[in-house]
């Protein structure tokens, strides 16, 4: 499949949110952050709503907007049914596309927005994610006060709500170019891995935008992967090379770059760590100008999990240009 | 790279663990968790003149109680991961599985929240646990008389 390409659409704003453990992470430069997983609310999925909620007041109020002008909001998050947006959306007189590839709804929300807006049926549109540690271990895993002890693999949600505005109107953050990945499996059922499961997927979207580009990693400042983990990072190093005889420099992982110790395990995962370390991180250094974000997603469902099945992988990468 | 290359890749990936370390550290917790549970049946039995068997039972209902408080005080899931389960001996697992899953489930109503999922983690251990005791009870009766 060919990459698609956007002439005319950029980053207009973004808001992030950090929850109690990022505050005290390696995050900085975040716009709010709460001290409790409640959030004033009375259960952790009310908390995330909330969250979202946030996101697009703050967004709307920061940039003088209002719902009407607003074309579309594109969200996912984690929970079943993307529950949490769907709730989130109640709320607003505003189209809503929901959608779901995991860890990797940021890119796509990113990819069907930039597709709405270049295509001249959209101006302004807000892309927004949404991850809170305790409903997705709750969801995924054991409950939340459960001490099972976990693998140095395994990955720790992030607690964040992200949003961006993609609009028409130039700014310096242009959204150039973008490729829709596809669903690897690779054979790991190791849930407890899930950089094992997604780095595969990563790899194959991250060569083949290059190659429809008809670049080399030369030609970008940073490739920002999603959430593998640090140990995902290693493994997906090691892959590329030996399947595209490449070597992957110029990388960071965002899931990587979250939580100061490892006590975290392997690292950070979830919807908005991508766009957490993007915004807070890449931005804010103001050192890069080519920026490849390549999200990964682990499609993992418990019920077939349970069922002996593996679990499938989709990444799918976004080119932002940073003007002067 | 085929799927058995790959499974490989990952294999040669996987950060190292210290095994006997953690093992040892469950074994000297547990075994210490063990020891002041005889000590607490000792003391009963003297100061309050149970008989051995009674103090059984109650040091049982002791630790019950104190892993479910503690679980539900909020730091027991840590120790356990920290003690890298050595705290899990049969009676305060069993009892921290299920007050978590209380914990867990009790906004989404009592008979479709709490009532269901109770034994989410704890009810294979029930489940087998009585198919086995019937089984061996079988056979007790069988051979034995």
């Amino acid at each position: 499949m060919a990459n698609l390409n956007f002439n005319n659409v950029y980053i207009k704003d973004y808001f992030t949110i950090v929850g109690p453990k990022e505050k005290d992470s390696k995050i900085t430069n975040y716009n709010l952050k709460f001290d409790d997983y409640y959030f004033e609310e009375k259960t952790f999925e009310l908390a995330e709503i909330k969250m979202q909620r946030l996101v697009i007041l703050n967004l709307l109020n920061k940039n003088n907007l209002s719902q009407e002008n607003i074309n579309y909001i594109i969200a996912g998050d984690l929970i079943n049914q993307i529950a949490i947006s769907n709730y989130t959306m109640m709320d607003y007189n505003i189209p809503f596309i929901g959608v779901y590839a995991a860890c990797a709804t940021f890119p796509l929300s990113i990819i069907l927005g930039a597709n709405l807006i270049e295509s001249k049926n959209a101006k302004n549109i807000i892309c927004l994610t949404s991850s809170h540690n305790l409903t997705a271990e709750r969801q995924y895993r054991y409950p939340v006060e459960y001490g099972a002890p976990k693998p140095t693999t395994a990955t720790c949600t992030v607690t964040a709500g992200t949003g961006a505005i993609l609009s028409n109107d130039k700014t310096n953050i242009k959204v150039s170019s973008a490729l829709v990945g596809k669903v690897i499996n690779l054979g790991i059922n190791d849930v407890n891995h899930m950089g094992a499961i997604m780095a595969p997927a990563c790899a194959d979207t991250i060569y083949n935008f290059l190659k429809n580009n008809n670049e080399t990693m030369k030609d970008y400042d940073l490739i920002l992967t999603g959430d593998l983990g640090c140990v995902g990072l290693d493994i997906l190093k090691e892959y590329y090379e030996t399947i595209y005889h490449e070597k992957l420099n110029k990388i960071m992982d965002a899931g990587c770059e979250i939580f100061l110790d490892s006590q975290m395990y392997s690292g950070g995962s979830g919807p908005c760590c991508l766009p957490l370390i993007f915004f807070t991180k890449i931005l804010k250094s103001k050192k890069y100008k080519r920026i490849l974000l390549v999200g990964s997603g682990s499609l993992h469902t418990p019920v077939l999990v349970n069922q002996h099945q593996t679990v499938p992988a989709i990444s799918h990468a976004v080119k932002i240009e940073v003007l002067s | 790279m085929d799927k058995e290359e790959y499974k490989n890749l990952v294999k040669k990936k996987y950060p190292k663990q210290n095994k006997l370390k953690n093992m040892l550290i469950a074994f000297v917790v547990g075994g210490l968790l063990g020891l002041s549970g005889q000590i607490i049946s000792r003391l009963l039995v003297i100061l309050f003149g149970m008989s051995v068997k009674v103090s059984y039972s109650v040091v049982c209902l002791i630790t019950i109680f104190l892993a479910s408080l503690f679980t539900g005080l909020n730091f027991f899931d840590d120790w356990v991961t920290k003690t890298k389960c050595g705290l899990i001996v049969p009676t305060t697992g069993f009892a921290h599985s299920i007050t978590s899953c209380g914990l867990e489930y009790k906004k989404d109503g009592m008979i479709t929240g709490l009532g269901a999922n109770f034994f989410k983690l704890a009810g294979s251990v029930l489940l087998y646990g009585i198919i086995s005791a019937f089984i061996l009870c079988v056979i007790k009766v069988v051979f034995y008389g």
